[in-house]
């Protein structure tokens, strides 16, 4: 089956020398939702540059759904719909207009592009909105406006460079509903995002980018089963005597807070059995960060390492 | 399907640039209409009166041509400049870049937005011009195809700068320091045949005074130059801008990293 997706030793060196991707190689399968993570500056955005041609490339190959940029350029596009970082519609413009107009640009015949706009209006709650301008809307609304206008061509392909940056919590979930429904009806989803918990929550598969190399590119849940250590928040009950223990590595924060480093290796039942042996009672318990962002930060640390060497 | 595809974006730009200047027509239709009204007064009706014949004509039947032709120049080269800009700058000039509109489509879709508003406003100019003098029409297919010509010429240009610009103050230099002084040295209020041999050659090297007295050639059938002349430079200036904003579209020259 075609892949959605295939870059090769695809490289870029800005004017100035900077050299942003060094021979980067990834493959997107077909009806995936797929996760680029990496530290700014890592190369995130140049690459979905280069795939969507606003970064011309310094050498090596990238095919969407099997056609290369180098050679069917047009066709490559038409597959694609992006939803950049930053806002780049026309903020004088209406919601209808923008939508319409970027529906003309893949093709679209006018009277099929206000059907959809209106379909996509309604269903990213912008419906009431459609004939403001676009300046007038929330961050919020203006990151569902970015949706709605990659949709406008089905395309089969929707790249999202941080799509919820700035979103509040209850709009960033439904944007995920929105995001996994589009995913079930078939249409690839590749998604760069500094929230970890998006990625380890909607993604099947993800790379990890770090100083224009890919430094780990696999399914999620390989990528967390490599997670060596987890670290817990213990709350315990105030005025307790002061934790010890054997065998862990932790550190007591207050006298009544302990955190405690427990490695695949070890059972957290034998940190409750000391803690017991102790008459220390524990109120509560819970992860100290994200296990993506734990795994995340050791795996770009070691990228960094290398580039030293 | 891919000429289909193409025609539907071509018709989106031209949609899209209509709609801009319209939307605006208080900064974009009204002050051409203001001004020109001024040259009419001033230079027309108070000065014209007292200067008498030009080419054979009164004076304000012989400015209405060239009037017409400045508003249409500078309207089409402004419109342009600023609405690429603006994109550029707003950066949904990637809203283009990132679908796929061959890059001819983007220059022509601009280059018709800046004709449209360049003819519009040269059309609005026109009617005002029959409240000072009745407008005579020596040829009428002329009139078109020059008016179409160098509105097509200067919005080529104001595309250009465009690419080019990279502030708003970066849009206005070619207007201020380079169209209006060739406008006003381009025959628009004086015939070239009454400067000494030396200027007359000089002034043939603006491109203008080709534009302008084509124009004033199919409204009153006189002209400084010879007609198939004036189609000439202004086919070889098209051709060449043309040649120069694909090269800087297709490069991605301000455009892509």
């Amino acid at each position: 089956m075609t892949k959605a997706l295939e870059i090769s030793d695809l490289k870029k060196t800005y004017k100035g020398g900077f050299q942003a991707l060094k021979g980067i190689d990834l493959s997107v399968e077909n009806g995936d939702f797929f996760a680029l993570l990496g530290p700014n500056g890592a190369g995130k955005s140049t690459t979905i540059g280069v795939i969507t041609s606003l970064v011309n490339k310094s050498a090596g190959s990238v095919k969407v759904f099997g056609y290369d940029i180098d050679q069917a350029l047009e066709t490559a596009k038409s597959h694609i719909g992006l939803v950049p970082q930053e806002f780049n519609f026309n903020q004088f413009e209406s919601l209808t207009k923008i939508l319409v107009n970027q529906a003309g640009y893949y093709g679209v015949d006018r009277e099929t592009a206000h059907q959809r706009a209106e379909k996509y209006l309604k269903q990213l709650d912008l419906w009431e909105k459609r004939d403001n301008a676009a300046r007038m809307l929330s961050g919020g609304m203006k990151r569902r406006l970015m949706i709605a206008r990659a949709l406008m061509h089905e395309p089969q392909m929707l790249i999202l460079d941080e799509p919820t940056a700035g979103v509040d919590i209850e709009l960033r979930r439904s944007m995920w509903d929105f995001l996994r429904e589009l995913n079930k009806q078939g249409i690839t989803i590749i998604l760069t995002t500094h929230y970890l918990e998006e990625a380890e929550m909607l993604c099947r598969n993800i790379a990890i980018i770090d100083s224009g190399v890919i430094v780990e590119n696999t399914d999620m849940k390989s990528l967390l089963a490599k997670l060596d250590l987890e670290t817990f928040i213990l709350d315990l009950k105030p005025n307790s005597n002061t934790p010890v223990l054997n065998g862990f590595c932790y550190r007591v924060i207050d006298d009544h807070t302990v955190e405690v480093d427990v490695k695949k290796s070890q059972r957290i039942n034998d940190v409750f059995a000391q803690l017991s042996e102790q008459n220390i009672d524990v109120i509560s318990m819970r992860n100290k960060s994200n296990r993506l962002e734990e795994l995340f930060v050791s795996l770009v640390g070691t990228g960094e390492k290398a580039e030293e060497v | 399907m891919s000429s289909t595809r193409n025609m539907v974006a071509l018709k989106s730009i031209l949609h899209k640039e209509t709609h801009r200047f319209m939307r605006i027509w208080v900064q974009t239709l009204v002050p051409p209409a203001i001004t020109i009204s001024l040259y009419f007064v001033i230079f027309g009706s108070l000065i014209g009166s007292r200067i008498g014949q030009m080419g054979g004509f009164d004076y304000m039947s012989f400015i209405v041509p060239g009037l017409i032709m400045m508003s249409v120049i500078t309207n089409s080269y402004s419109n342009v400049a600023s609405s690429f800009f603006s994109a550029k700058w707003q950066r949904n000039v990637e809203e283009m870049l990132v679908a796929p509109v061959p890059n001819w489509v983007i220059v022509a879709g601009y280059v018709g937005g800046g004709m449209a508003r360049g003819i519009l406003v040269g059309l609005i100019v026109t009617i005002i011009a029959m409240f000072f003098t009745q407008i005579q029409i020596h040829n009428v297919w002329v009139i078109i195809a020059t008016v179409a010509l160098t509105s097509a010429t200067f919005a080529l240009g104001g595309l250009i700068n465009a690419v080019f610009a990279g502030s708003f103050d970066d849009i206005s230099i070619i207007p201020t320091f380079v169209l209006t002084p060739l406008t006003y040295l381009g025959g628009v209020f004086y015939s070239i045949s009454l400067l000494p041999d030396f200027w007359q050659g000089v002034s043939k090297i603006n491109p203008i005074v080709y534009m302008v007295n084509a124009f004033r050639y199919g409204f009153l059938g006189i002209s400084d130059v010879s007609l198939p002349v004036a189609f000439g430079v202004l086919g070889a200036f098209i051709i060449g801008l043309y040649a120069v904003a694909m090269y800087l579209i297709t490069k991605g020259i301000g455009l892509r990293s």
